[in-house]
């Protein structure tokens, strides 16, 4: 793969509720601050892909509400539906393909706007499962259950991922949700549905974010602190519910070895600084973390209670608070790219962490994380 | 744009979008929802390719593209693969009162497990690996709802 | 640099009315296995796949990861794309994109509709601001109605222009099998048609459909290795430069009322592909016209002749079969339209075009094509198809 970079990269604050502000807003928001980050002008952006669901902003080809706000007048534009680090990767491919010098990558999200387990249930089939009244908690606490049960996973271990991340919070001026949590307080939540309580869901959010690809010649111009595409993959495992194992990860497994060959790491544990990984639930970050190769299998419970994953740790995990604290759905998994940029270049403010030479980002599309989108970035080419 | 503001509070809109679907089940899909509503009998297909038996039911086998031409006909008990007990009851999805489960459950003569309903067991007891049946619905009209629920298989161990 | 890419695969459903006999993923898996067929592949030389549709017209959030049944994308890379009506255009645009950007050599793009789920008029007022245009605007059929009493007053073109676009695209709808209507109209049954928002009349609109349509996108490396001969994509462009009902009346900076973004996208591919003579050097057109009047004012845009200039052209045949330039052998978007898979036929004919597998709707000796999307709020896609591998991508 030849050398593309983020060479700007900016998210607005997650809030629970941007009510003076509809999501082209937001966008334009975040769209100006990624010019400003990169120092460049909206004439330098050579084309745009936006990211956007129809579902989540209540309307039929959502992307034409922000064609203005994401500045692409007079620019090839288009929309990827699904997590922004997909669309981050089809914006990579619109440069690497020749065409363009600069991609802008937007994404955008106003939880406030709607109901979420009414589009969630969306996800499911119409004839066999919507009628269940299935969503993306209960769905995921079948996930939970499942990896929980098969590799006797506790629900203190998972509740140990929201202290930690709703801690992270606290150093992060943009998260929505710092929250000052003991693993007593996490399991006295209520039960939303087995084993998912209140404290290990990740809350609803409005928020945008974008990030400014460029190919190596234009990178050097526009910024000295460019941040290199180092691996990227995606890959889809089974829909239904019960065709594959819920414990089982191998989509992303998948994803991580094409993203890491791509990358030239041979052991993520070791090579690897930092993760910034999609945790809209608190026993996805372990599962994750195994699927892509920190630890064995089932071993996600024990790495996390080692320490090793909180901020002054080995393997800082989700030091900017992750979605649990702060989910706007879509634009997340640009923010956990955007996170890694700003480790990487040192600019991540009172919680940088020393020394971020190649850092992970991670998004889910899909119940229970179907689909994985991996992204290894890094300081040096 | 901020002095007008201290004085008005946003407006807020509200809306539903409102648009009505007809989703077809399909031949395959119609075959399995009828022999459900008039006999009380899950079918599965199964690939020739993997021999895997699919339910529910597929046209064709995801994995190996084939026509899953055989059908079968499978239990009406089956085993708990995962379960979740809900406990916030949502107005317009919760199909039973809280608290009440979903299972991932696989049927006898499947290998996969399928979505459905829990009823009638006691939280305190349910675990992964119990043996589950199907409740048919009293009034069955060729939908999924035709199976009420299942619920724990009682004595077994 | 980016790689060549080439349609080297092609399948689709036969257009129809409904098809209660399938649910949607199992009519995708038909124009994939076609697809597929036609390539001479397996499921598994896939590498990637791209799909598209409009979801309130299903209603089925999430359809990259719903669709996997259908799509073959179990263990693969799979993304959706959305932009309404040029949604076709784009999946196969993503398609051109992934296979250039050189990580991946064979692609899958999928484009669908299974209009006769829902209430499609219903699902595209919903396309419209909340606040601003949709508690006074009702639909696509209105919007286009804007469109040309704005077209007549700026040529003086008139209603029967227009039937003349409508009974073309009919009479060549004949010759293809894959069509949902076959319609043998005159000139006076469009005129005689009942206005559905004057100066649109029924005859003059496209139908909603069902259908599916699949390409295997393939790079440079590996497009001599497939059964049929390769389509070369040339040069592709998307601008959707539009949010509001009342935008597309008005370019914001040379304040001219004709159609920006589809003159501006055309010009961007012409230019890196060589086009300074649409009529002269496409050999054949396939274009989304969802209506008659787009059958003048786009053939103008594209810059096939001058402004006001395509009715006369229209009524002397040079876009009919045998004509200079036939415009939609396949019947068009008036014949069939399954919106997500609209534009992406578009596309799948060029295609056959210049493989020379059009069958009874084949132009003789086909080497450049022209392929268009149209949709959102008059929002253009552009791909220009060719028989020659080019020199070098140039997307």
């Amino acid at each position: 793969m030849e050398a593309v970079a983020i060479v700007g990269a900016a998210m607005t604050r997650i809030e629970r509720e941007r009510k003076a502000d509809g999501y082209a807003d937001l966008v334009y928001e975040a769209t100006r601050a990624a010019l400003d980050d990169a120092g460049m002008s909206i004439d330098q952006i050579d084309n745009v892909v936006t990211v956007s669901n129809d579902f989540f902003d209540g309307r039929t080809i959502s992307s034409m509400a922000i064609m203005d706000a994401c500045g692409s007048y007079d620019k090839n534009v288009t929309t990827v539906e699904g997590d922004g680090t997909f669309g981050a990767f089809f914006g990579l491919m619109r440069v690497l393909s020749g065409s363009y010098g600069t991609t802008l990558v937007c994404a955008h999200h106003k939880g406030s706007e709607s109901q979420m387990p009414l589009i969630t249930n969306a996800m499911f089939d119409p004839i066999y499962a919507r009628m269940l009244g299935i969503e993306a908690i209960t769905s995921s606490a079948l996930q939970a259950r499942a990896y929980m049960t098969k590799y006797g996973i506790s629900e203190e271990q998972c509740a140990l991922v929201s202290v930690k991340n709703h801690g992270n919070a606290f150093k992060n001026p943009v998260a929505q949700l710092p929250l000052e949590l003991t693993v007593e307080k996490v399991m006295s939540s209520p039960y939303i549905a087995d084993p998912i309580k209140l404290l290990d869901c990740c809350p609803i959010s409005d928020g945008a974010s974008a990030i400014i690809l460029a190919t190596e010649e234009r990178a050097k111009k526009i910024t000295d602190k460019p941040v290199w595409a180092k691996g990227v993959a995606h890959c889809s495992t089974a829909y239904h519910l019960g065709d594959h194992e819920l414990h089982d990860v191998s989509a992303l497994e998948e994803a991580a070895k094409k993203a890491y060959s791509m990358a030239g790491i041979k052991d993520p544990a070791k090579e690897i600084d930092l993760v910034e990984l999609y945790d809209a639930f608190t026993y996805m970050e372990p599962l994750w973390l195994e699927g892509l190769g920190f630890c064995e299998q089932g071993g996600g419970g024990k790495l996390t209670e080692s320490g090793k994953t909180a901020a002054a740790g080995e393997l800082p995990v989700n030091v900017s608070g992750g979605c649990l604290s702060g989910n706007p759905v879509l634009a997340a998994g640009l923010n956990r790219m955007i996170e890694c940029a700003l480790q990487i270049r040192g600019d991540a403010g009172e919680h940088q962490v020393d020394g971020v030479k190649t850092a992970l980002a991670h998004g889910i599309n899909g119940p229970c994380g179907q689909s994985h989108c991996v992204w290894v970035l890094g300081g040096e080419k | 744009m901020e002095d007008w503001r201290k004085d008005q509070e946003v407006l807020v809109m509200e809306g539903r979008i409102k648009v009505p679907y007809r989703w077809f089940a399909g031949e395959v899909g119609t075959r399995y929802l009828e022999s459900l509503r008039d006999k009380g009998v899950f079918l599965g297909t199964r690939c020739p390719g993997c021999e895997k038996v699919y339910h529910i039911p597929r046209r064709h086998c995801p994995e190996c593209f084939e026509e899953c031409s055989q059908w079968v006909e499978l239990g009406s008990s089956g085993t708990l693969e995962s379960y979740t007990i809900v406990r916030r009851q949502h107005p317009q999805l919760s199909p039973l009162p809280v608290p009440y489960g979903y299972g991932i459950i696989r049927l006898e003569g499947a290998d996969t497990g399928f979505l459905h309903l829990l009823g009638e067991f006691d939280d305190k007891e349910l675990k992964v690996g119990d043996s589950v049946e199907a409740v048919f619905s009293d009034k069955r009209e060729g939908n999924i709802l035709d199976v009420k629920f299942f619920r724990p298989v009682k004595g077994v161990e | 640099m980016g790689k060549r890419v080439a349609v080297t695969g092609v399948g689709m459903t036969r257009q129809r009315s409904a098809r209660p006999d399938v649910t949607g993923q199992e009519l995708i898996n038909e124009a994939v296995r076609m697809a597929l067929a036609d390539a001479g592949m397996t499921r598994k030389d896939i590498d990637a796949v791209v799909i598209g549709n409009m979801d309130h017209f299903e209603g089925v959030n999430y359809v990259d990861t719903w669709s996997v049944d259908g799509s073959g994308a179990l263990m693969k890379p799979i993304m959706k794309l959305t932009t309404g009506g040029t949604t076709g255009s784009t999946i196969a645009m993503a398609a051109y994109y992934h296979v250039a950007s050189g990580l991946f050599d064979r692609v899958l793009a999928i484009g669908w509709e299974k209009n006769s789920e829902s209430d499609t008029t219903g699902a595209i007022i919903t396309a419209f601001d909340p606040f601003w245009d949709r508690p006074i605007f009702a639909g696509a059929v209105a919007g286009l109605a804007l469109e040309a009493t704005a077209y007549m007053h700026a040529t003086g073109a008139t209603e029967e222009d227009a039937a003349y676009v409508a009974v073309r695209e009919r009479k060549h709808a004949l010759n293809n099998p894959y069509a949902h209507l076959h319609l043998n109209m005159t000139i006076e049954d469009v005129m005689n048609s009942p206005y559905l928002s004057w100066p649109v009349k029924m005859g003059d609109m496209c139908p909603r459909t069902d259908g599916a349509c699949a390409l295997v996108f393939a790079s440079e490396d590996v497009a001599d290795d497939f059964p049929i001969k390769p389509a070369w994509v040339l040069g592709v462009a998307d601008r959707h430069l539009w949010a509001y009902t009342s935008d597309p009346y008005l370019d914001f900076k040379t304040g001219e009322a004709w159609f920006p973004a589809m003159q501006k996208s055309a010009r961007d591919v012409y230019d890196r592909v060589g086009i300074t003579d649409p009529l002269e050097q496409f050999d054949v057109a396939e274009l989304y016209l969802p209506y008659s009047f787009a059958g003048l004012r786009y053939m103008e845009s594209l810059g096939f002749c001058g402004k006001g200039e395509a009715p006369a052209l229209t009524r002397a045949g040079t876009f009919d079969m045998g004509g200079k330039c036939p415009v939609n052998p396949s019947g068009g978007v008036m014949s069939s339209n399954a919106i997500g898979a609209t534009a992406i036929i578009r596309v799948a004919e060029a295609a056959w075009q210049i493989q020379g597998r059009a069958e009874d709707r084949q132009v003789p000796d086909v080497k450049l094509a022209l392929a268009t999307g149209f949709g959102g709020c008059f929002w253009s896609d552009i791909l220009v198809l060719g028989k020659e591998k080019p020199e070098k991508a140039r997307g």
